[in-house]
């Protein structure tokens, strides 16, 4: 008997909620601020989605308002990415051990 | 590309994620792991263009919105002040959160591009997922959008309660499970329109009464919704990358929510269904009304204390990061240096608005990361140090959390100030803390209060030396 897909899709989910929590118990408590706009620069992954929702269909007419939400999906990712991942760097570089 | 080539690719990129928040782990990895991060969003943007294979107009014009997006999310990356990341935070969960209601709703209009079916005839379990990916990203962004404006002081943080809340929040989930049922059955767009609909509403009556300091719970649970969506959204979209970071993102949010519920002894459900501080303490209210005697001090007081002690211990808190008073602060602990006096600085859990949020405001000053502790780092050396500069904080120090049953905050982990041979309270008035109840240590013969904003009695100390 096959397995669904979904059932491998459901390990990947499963593991990685493991995975998740070892790696994020062991973050320092100091970094926690930068662990949140992290997260939420990597959870804008989503403009994956975004994309494929912008350019689905394509050619004929790609105004249409499934494209459209793509679009606008794709720009708030866009702004979210940006955002998370240099404030995040801003935020890091400020950490500084002391001067001996 | 093939479609089992570009899934090891977002493989890569999820596990580019994954060291990204393993370089946390100490703040000498965590810069290399920030570009692990990015380096993992670039491969799966490219790998998602390559997929699709078409590079027209429609490509030229995500780019040019990638563009934009990106400029404006440099600008306020690059313009926010360290003081507002909690707000800042919140508000890109909103755009995460409306981001998956999106690309749900895409998906939804036109199921053939993503591989989910036709039109009226989506496969259920597709339905569930976007469905699931929908709700709790409506959810995320409305809910987003209160922590937000509560954190800029746009709206009260003050806890908005009335009778029944709790049964209404309670309905509006049960419909959404019904109607999402009723969904799979008749894929109607009515129904999965109003689904969103009152996904948003459930999203603003779920924050409401949570107050204001409590907000570090708030945000880290909603860094955790932001997850479940995306996760959700990456099971529509059949994309190990999403899924991943999904699963991360959630059990990290989650986990931030227990450390900060912990912090505060208090349960989750306690801090979600909210009103706390806004009872009316009468108890309390009665209590304070007798005069007691406090001892008042001013600069020069506690410059002399300072700087003729051996070891102080710095206990900021919100206050701090109200006044801006972390310049200064480290300008004061360097004249002390200087004298000789060995300074540490204690952070409390939940001080601040957000977990860590004292630890950037510091880090932002300058404060070599190694002089900062954590409570139970450093919590025995009150008892050997010789002066405690509490400055913004308040409920994280009071005893009663240790020795009256009654009390709200009885049983949350405090930072024993008390035991310092001397204590320098920096603040504006007498006032009791958020939790609503009088602090004892106020009282107290080793106690000298300094009633000023926490940055203007910083810069005075600092002058009397």
């Amino acid at each position: 008997m096959e397995i669904d897909p979904f059932i491998f899709r459901l390990s990947i989910f499963i593991l990685s909620i493991f995975i998740g929590y070892y790696v994020v118990w062991s973050v320092t408590p100091s970094l926690h601020t930068p662990l949140m706009s992290v997260t939420n620069a990597i959870s804008s992954v989503i403009i994956v989605g975004a994309i494929i929702a912008a350019l689905a269909g394509l050619s004929d007419n790609i105004f249409e308002t499934s494209n459209i939400f793509g679009f606008l999906a794709t720009i708030l990712a866009a702004v979210n990415i940006f955002g998370g991942f240099l404030v995040t760097q801003r935020m890091l570089q400020m950490y500084k051990k002391k001067k001996k | 590309m093939s479609a089992n080539l570009s899934a090891i690719f977002y493989l890569i990129s999820g596990i580019l994620f994954i060291l990204a928040l393993r370089g946390l782990s100490s703040p000498e990895t965590s810069r290399q792991g920030n570009y692990f991060g990015i380096a993992g969003m670039i491969i799966a943007i490219v790998v998602t263009f390559l997929t699709i294979g078409n590079f027209g107009t429609g490509f030229i014009y995500v780019l040019v919105i990638l563009l934009i997006g990106g400029t404006i999310g440099a600008f306020i990356a690059f313009r926010i002040p360290m003081t507002a990341m909690p707000e800042l935070v919140a508000g890109f969960h909103s755009l995460v959160g409306l981001a998956a209601v999106f690309v749900a709703i895409s998906a939804f209009l036109k199921p053939d591009a993503f591989n989910l079916g036709t039109v009226g005839n989506i496969r259920f379990a597709s339905l569930i997922e976007m469905s699931i990916g929908a709700v709790i990203g409506a959810i995320t962004f409305s809910g987003s959008i209160i922590a937000f404006l509560k954190l800029r002081g746009i709206m009260s943080g003050s806890p908005i309660t009335f009778k029944g809340q709790h049964y209404i929040n309670l309905l509006l989930g049960i419909s959404i499970v019904v109607l999402i049922f009723y969904l799979c059955k008749t894929q109607s767009d009515s129904l999965f329109w109003r689904i969103i609909g009152i996904s948003f509403l459930l999203g603003v009556l779920l924050i409401i009464p949570i107050g204001g300091a409590d907000m570090p719970v708030v945000i880290s649970m909603l860094n955790s919704y932001s997850g479940w969506a995306a996760a959700g959204i990456g099971f529509t979209l059949e994309n190990s990358a999403l899924i991943i970071t999904g699963a991360l993102v959630g059990s990290s949010g989650a986990i931030l929510s227990y450390i900060m519920c912990k912090g505060m002894n208090r349960s989750f459900f306690n801090v979600i269904l909210g009103g706390f501080g806004a009872t009316d303490q009468t108890t309390g209210g009665d209590k304070s009304k007798e005069q007691k005697p406090v001892k008042n001090g001013n600069a020069d007081d506690a410059a002399f204390l300072m700087k003729n002690a051996s070891s102080v211990i710095i206990v900021p808190g919100y206050g701090m990061a109200v006044a801006q008073a972390q310049h200064a602060l480290r300008e004061m602990v360097d004249v002390l240096k200087k004298n000789g006096v060995t300074v540490s600085y204690a952070i409390h859990p939940v001080a601040g608005r957000m977990p860590g949020h004292m630890n950037v405001l510091l880090a932002e000053a300058n404060v070599p990361y190694d002089e900062v502790f954590e409570l139970e780092e450093i919590n025995n050396d009150f008892a050997n140090c010789d002066v405690a500069y509490v400055i913004g904080a308040n409920d994280v120090t009071n005893p009663v959390a240790k020795t009256d049953p009654q009390s709200p905050i009885f049983g949350m982990p405090i930072l024993d100030v008390e035991k310092s041979k001397s204590v320098l309270f920096v603040k504006r008035s007498l006032s009791p803390g958020y939790a609503g109840i009088d602090n004892d240590l106020f009282y107290r013969d080793n106690t000298l209060m300094l009633f000023a904003d926490a940055k203007k009695m910083t810069e005075d100390i600092i002058k009397s030396f």
